[in-house]
């Protein structure tokens, strides 16, 4: 059986503009990988038990209410907590300034992507983040 | 094993003997692990399925299916919270489909079951259905072997949406309940084979719309006609699961019926049943891969195919010819 690559897609907040969230979402999906949609209103906690119960290999969090120092720092220190510190690849968008994109880079946060983005922009780099081919490589 | 299958930057590679020794303690990062690694197939799942065997059976399986968007979440939802409000733990596999043409799946169970993804003595697991076509994935039944074996009092499967075939839960729970909507049709749709045939109990969701009544009794009126088991009746209840209303019920028949079960030897019989299938599958899963594996080595496929293009043999023939080949080999 090939192994697919797993993603939660979550928004964290109040903020119910899950568009952007839905795009990535359906994007990923049509690029082959499993993403798990657990859309709005989500804490950091529900965000990292969900990631461990559904063994993901990326968290994407979709945020646009200016509240990303806190939740992206709250999200790396419970990964941490749960011993998952570094397995999981967490990446972002969302309107954030060069000198909070800097502070959440310096966090851990593999990279947030900003508006114009386009999705194939997002699928390559969690191919190369993750590894390409690894499907292949794990049949017996 | 581990270091083969995780062979990924991102992942720390976990040997069998640690992840075994996490998954007995408890620890939810190992279970999360031991699933993916018997999703995907990974080598050595077997093995590491037979180390955690004779931790099973303890584990009672209730099966949730139904149309797409007829409930089944939200009631898994419901049902899961009453459940964890009596002290029993809880493992819930929510199966979403697999696209057939990108190989991608969008899974969204989770979404209806957000009060409980904190919650202590939940799990829940999405899985996708990976090119299977009965309502589950291919791998659900060994996953439920994992959540037993890891201790879960009660285990929830809420299979693909379905319509009318689409029957594989029936083989992997002890109770399959049936969710409706009021519009799912008329006494004539429930006279139909397939999905009616393999419920236990009926649910009737959304019963808040026009309808459901009406529905209710004529599903009634066609079970009273006759079923497979005369001595079980077969429940038809109404619920709104959104807000709550009916699930108490519904789990009170869930338990009825599983007395039920138990008190006529049903369960061991059907317990037996289910272990038939399931080993005859694996034997010959595990058959058709080695041969398959065999033939693809010694290139036999390739000259059969090639003798059959020229003209000097038939598909029908040729399998006699590779049958022949095979024979006495160690498999």
């Amino acid at each position: 059986m090939e192994r697919k690559i797993r993603v939660l897609i979550a928004k964290p907040g109040l903020d119910g503009h899950d568009r952007g969230a839905k795009i990535v979402a359906g994007a990923l999906r049509d690029a082959g990988m499993e993403v798990i949609y657990v859309g709005l209103r989500q804490t950091p906690e529900m965000i990292v038990e969900s990631a461990i119960q559904e063994d993901v290999d990326v968290i994407g969090i979709s945020i646009l209410s200016g509240a990303h120092n806190t939740i992206f720092s709250r999200v790396m220190s419970l990964l941490k907590d749960q011993g998952a510190e570094g397995q999981i690849l967490v990446c972002g968008g969302g309107i954030i300034p060069q000198e909070d994109r800097e502070k959440l880079l310096a966090m851990g946060v593999s990279r947030m992507f900003g508006p114009g983005t386009a999705t194939s922009e997002i699928v390559e780099f969690i191919r190369q983040s993750i590894g390409e081919g690894m499907g292949e490589a794990q049949e017996t | 094993m581990a270091s083969n299958t995780e062979a990924m930057r991102f992942r720390r590679p976990w040997s069998e003997q640690e992840l075994l020794e996490q998954f007995i303690k408890g620890k939810t990062l190992a279970l999360a692990r031991v699933i993916s690694l018997v999703e995907n197939e990974a080598p050595g799942y077997r093995q590491l399925l037979s180390s955690l065997y004779h931790r099973t059976g303890k584990a009672k399986k209730i099966g949730i299916t139904g149309s797409t968007g007829a409930g089944k979440s939200t009631i898994v939802d419901e049902l899961a919270k009453l459940l964890v409000g009596r002290q029993q733990t809880v493992g819930i596999i929510a199966v979403d489909p697999t696209s057939p043409f990108t190989g991608g799946a969008l899974l969204g169970d989770r979404i209806r079951m957000q009060d409980l993804g904190l919650h202590k003595d939940v799990f829940i697991r999405s899985m996708a259905s990976r090119g299977s076509l009965g309502g589950l994935a291919r791998a659900t039944r060994e996953v439920s072997v994992v959540l037993d074996a890891f201790g879960k009092d009660f285990i929830l499967i809420e299979s693909v949406g379905v319509g009318q075939v689409a029957l594989d839960i029936a083989e992997v729970v002890d109770t399959t309940v049936v969710v409706l909507v009021p519009e799912s049709g008329d006494s004539i749709q429930a006279m139909k084979a397939g999905l009616m045939e393999i419920a236990d109990i009926f649910v009737i969701n959304k019963a808040d719309r026009d309808g459901a009544d009406r529905m209710a009794v004529e599903l009634q009126a066609v079970l009273d006609l006759g079923r497979r088991n005369n001595d079980w009746d077969y429940p038809v209840l109404k619920t709104e699961a959104r807000h709550g209303h009916g699930v108490d019920l519904l789990l009170e028949h869930i338990d009825r019926q599983r007395d039920y079960l138990v008190r006529t030897g049903y369960l061991k019989k059907r317990k037996e049943e289910l272990l038939r299938a399931e080993v005859r599958q694996l034997f010959s899963e595990t058959v058709r891969e080695k041969m398959e594996r065999r033939l693809a080595g010694e290139g036999s496929l390739d000259e059969v195919i090639a003798d059959i293009l020229e003209g000097k043999l038939n598909p029908y023939l040729a399998v006699d010819q590779l049958l022949e080949r095979v024979k006495g080999a160690e498999i």
